[in-house]
C-alpha cells in the first residue's frame, strides 16, 4: 500500500496532465460551467469581506478601509436583527410543516380515486398554480385582500367588520402559509404520488386477504411506508430553513413596513439595506450571518439525515 | 399521470369502500376549487366595468362585460415590449443554460473522468454556502459594468447546481454499454454526447428544460436589482409595477390619451395578469408528463 501511494505521488503532476489530456474533451466542455460558478458563485463568497469593511461604492472592495467588527458590534445591537431571524425560521417551519401535511394528504387521497378523468383532471389543476409568478400573485391577492376584495365582501355579507389586511399584521403568517399551500402543495403531491405507485402491491393483497379494509390499507399500510420519504424530504427542507423566500416575500409585501412585524424575512431586510445604499459593509454582514447560520444548519441536517437514513444523507 | 394498481380489486364495494370515495372526491373538489379560484376571480374582474369594481368589489362573476380593460392594456404596447423581453429571455436563456448544464452533467456522470469527485463538490459547495445578495449586486453592476443589458437577466443565472445534478443523474442512469460500443466504432466524446446521449435522454432533457424555462419566465429580482429602463423590463416585472405603483397606470393613461380618472386601472391590473399567464397556462397540458419524471430524478441523491 506504501508502495502504490508513493508511486502515485511521483506521478502527481504528470497524472494530472495524462488525465486532463486524455479527457481533453470532457474536461473542456466542463470548463464553461466551472468558469461560471467560480465567477457567480466563488467571487461573491470573496466579496463577503465587504462585511469587514467600512465601505465606500467609489473606492471599492479592495480600496474601502477595514472596519473590524464593527459591522457586526452594530448587527448584533440590533434590534431588527431578532425579528428577521425569527420571521425567516418560523414561517419556513410552518411552510414544511403544513406544506407536507397537505401534500401527504392529498396524494393519499389521489391514489385512491377510481375514476380516471376525475383524478387526472385534478392532478392537473392542482399543480398549475406551481407555474404562476409571486408577482401575480401579489396582484391577484389584493383582489382577495384589499378593502373591496372578496374576503370582505364575504364578511360584509355575514353582516362582520371589515378588515384591512394591509395595515394589519397579525393575520399575515396564515395568508403566507395558505398561498404557500396553494402554490405548491399540489406540486409537493407529484413526488409522494409516485413514491405510493412504488410500494409493492402484494402487501397490499395480502392484507386485503386478511379482511383490512381501505381505511386500514391507508393508515396501517402506506402511510407508514411513506415515513422515509416524508421523513427524508422534511430534512432536507431543514437545511433552508435560514434562507428566507426573497420571490415570494417581496413580491407580496413589497415597501410595506406595517406589517413587517409578521413578515420580514432576513433577505428582504438585507435587499433594503442594500437599496437604500446607507451601510453596504452592514448589509453584508447580514448576509455573512445568514450565511454561516445557514451552513451549519445544513450540516447539522445532513447530520441528522445521515444518522435517519445514510443512503438520503447529501453527503 | 400516474397508474395506480392497487386499489382495482373487483370485491363488492363495502361500506367503508363508499364513505371514502365520498371523502376522495369531495376533498379534491374542494381543493381543486381553491387553486382555481384566483383564476376565476383575475378573468371575471378583468372583463368588469370599472365603475362596478370600485363600487362593489372584485368578482368571481362580472355583472357587465367589457373589453376595454385589454383593449387599454393592448393600445399602450408596453406589454408587447415586456413579452418581447421575456419571450428572449426564456427561449435563449433556456437553450445557453441547457448547453452549459449538459456539458457539466455528462462528463461528471462518467465513471472514466477521474476528477469527478472533487469537481462535483466544487459544484455541490455553492449549494451550500453563498455570499449573498451585496457582493453579487456588486460584482454585477460595479466590476462587470452589467447593468441595463438584457443579458444580466440571463448569465448570472445561467446554472442551476440542483438542475446539473438531476440531469447528471439521469445521464448516470443510462447504461454505459450503450456508448461503449461507439467508443470502440472510434466515435469521441462528443459524437457520443451528441448522437447517442442525448437522444435516449429526452425525458430528463426535457424536464431540466422546463424548469429553466420556468425560472427565466417568471424571474423580476434581477430586472428589479439591475434593470432600469422600462423598455428592458420582463413581464413579471412589468406586473410587479402595475401591482406596487401608480405611476405606471399613469404611463399607460398619457400613452393612450385617456384621461388618469377614466382608466379602468383595476381591470387593467387584471386583464395584464391574465395576458400574463395565458401561455403558461396554454403550454402546461404539454409538458405535464415530463414533471413526475423529472421529480423523480430530482430526488435521487447526487
Amino acid at each position: 500500500m506504501n508502495k502504490t501511494a508513493v508511486r502515485s505521488k511521483k506521478k502527481g503532476i504528470k497524472g494530472v496532465g495524462q488525465e486532463l489530456f486524455k479527457n481533453r474533451l470532457l474536461y473542456t466542455m466542463m470548463s464553461i460551467g466551472i468558469v461560471w460558478i467560480l465567477i457567480f458563485s466563488y467571487l461573491p463568497m470573496a466579496g463577503l469581506v465587504v462585511a469587514f469593511k467600512k465601505f465606500s461604492y467609489a473606492d471599492g472592495i479592495l480600496k474601502s478601509p477595514w472596519a473590524g467588527l464593527d459591522n457586526f458590534k452594530f448587527l448584533f445591537s440590533n434590534k431588527d436583527l431578532f425579528n428577521i431571524t425569527f420571521n425567516t425560521v418560523y414561517l419556513n417551519l410552518l411552510f414544511i410543516i403544513f406544506g407536507t401535511i397537505t401534500s401527504v394528504f392529498l396524494a393519499l387521497l389521489f391514489v385512491e380515486i377510481r375514476n380516471k378523468t376525475f383524478k387526472k383532471t385534478s392532478q392537473s389543476i392542482v399543480i398549475i398554480p406551481y407555474f404562476i409568478s409571486w408577482a401575480v400573485v401579489a396582484m391577484f391577492l389584493q383582489g382577495f385582500l384589499g378593502d373591496r376584495g372578496l374576503v370582505n365582501q364575504l364578511l360584509a355579507h355575514f353582516g362582520m367588520e371589515n378588515i384591512q389586511f394591509y395595515k394589519n399584521p397579525s393575520s399575515w403568517r396564515v395568508i403566507l402559509v395558505l398561498l404557500r399551500i396553494w402554490q405548491g402543495a399540489g406540486f409537493g403531491t407529484i413526488i409522494y404520488i409516485a413514491t405510493i405507485t412504488g410500494f409493492d402491491t402484494q402487501i397490499y393483497e395480502a392484507a386485503k386477504i386478511d379482511g383490512a379494509n381501505r381505511f386500514q390499507l391507508i393508515l396501517k399500510l402506506t402511510l407508514p411506508m411513506l415515513k422515509t420519504t416524508i421523513v427524508m424530504l422534511t430534512l432536507m427542507s431543514i437545511g433552508n430553513i435560514f434562507k428566507g423566500d426573497f420571490g415570494m416575500i417581496y413580491a407580496l409585501i413589497g415597501d410595506n413596513s406595517l406589517i413587517y412585524s409578521k413578515t420580514d424575512v432576513i433577505d428582504t431586510y438585507v435587499y433594503r439595506a442594500l437599496r437604500n445604499n446607507s451601510n453596504l459593509g452592514f448589509s453584508t454582514a447580514v448576509s455573512f450571518y445568514q450565511s454561516m447560520v445557514g451552513f451549519m444548519i445544513v450540516l447539522f441536517s445532513n447530520w441528522l439525515t445521515r444518522r435517519v437514513d445514510p443512503d438520503s444523507a447529501l453527503f | 399521470m400516474t397508474e395506480i394498481v392497487l386499489n382495482k380489486s373487483k370485491i363488492k364495494k363495502g361500506k367503508d369502500a363508499v364513505i371514502l370515495d365520498t371523502i376522495v372526491v369531495v376533498v379534491i373538489t374542494l381543493f381543486c376549487m381553491f387553486c382555481i379560484l384566483p383564476f376565476i376571480m383575475l378573468i371575471a374582474t378583468s372583463f368588469e366595468t370599472e365603475t362596478n369594481i370600485v363600487r362593489d368589489g372584485y368578482k368571481l362573476w362580472p355583472s357587465t362585460f367589457t373589453t376595454q380593460a385589454y383593449e387599454t392594456v393592448f393600445k399602450t404596447g408596453q406589454i408587447f415590449k415586456a413579452y418581447g423581453v421575456t419571450v428572449f429571455i426564456t427561449v435563449v436563456g433556456t437553450i445557453l443554460s441547457m448547453a452549459v448544464t449538459i456539458m457539466l452533467s455528462y462528463p461528471l456522470s462518467l465513471s472514466k473522468v477521474k476528477y469527478k469527485t472533487p469537481i462535483s463538490f466544487f459544484v455541490y459547495f455553492t449549494m451550500l454556502f453563498n455570499g449573498g445578495l451585496v457582493p453579487s449586486y456588486l460584482l454585477i453592476s460595479k466590476y462587470m459594468n452589467f447593468r441595463d443589458n438584457i443579458w444580466v437577466l440571463i448569465i448570472p443565472v445561467l446554472l442551476n447546481p440542483w438542475n446539473m445534478f438531476m440531469l447528471k443523474n439521469f445521464f448516470r442512469s443510462i447504461p454505459e454499454e450503450l456508448s461503449e460500443a461507439a467508443y470502440i466504432d472510434g466515435a469521441n466524446d462528443i459524437k457520443i454526447l451528441t448522437k447517442v446521449i442525448l437522444p435516449v435522454s429526452i425525458p430528463g432533457i426535457a424536464t431540466i428544460s422546463l424548469f429553466y424555462a420556468l425560472m427565466y419566465w417568471n424571474q423580476w429580482y434581477n430586472a428589479m436589482l439591475y434593470i432600469d429602463s422600462k423598455d428592458l423590463f420582463p413581464l413579471q416585472y412589468y406586473i410587479m409595477n402595475l401591482t406596487r405603483s401608480m405611476d405606471a397606470i399613469k404611463e399607460m393613461a398619457r400613452m393612450t390619451g385617456q384621461s388618469f380618472s377614466n382608466l379602468p386601472s383595476n381591470s387593467i391590473r387584471m386583464a395584464t395578469a391574465v395576458v400574463t399567464i395565458g401561455p403558461v397556462i396554454f403550454v402546461y397540458p404539454f409538458v405535464q408528463k415530463y414533471f413526475t419524471s423529472g421529480i423523480m430524478v430530482g430526488s435521487i441523491k447526487g
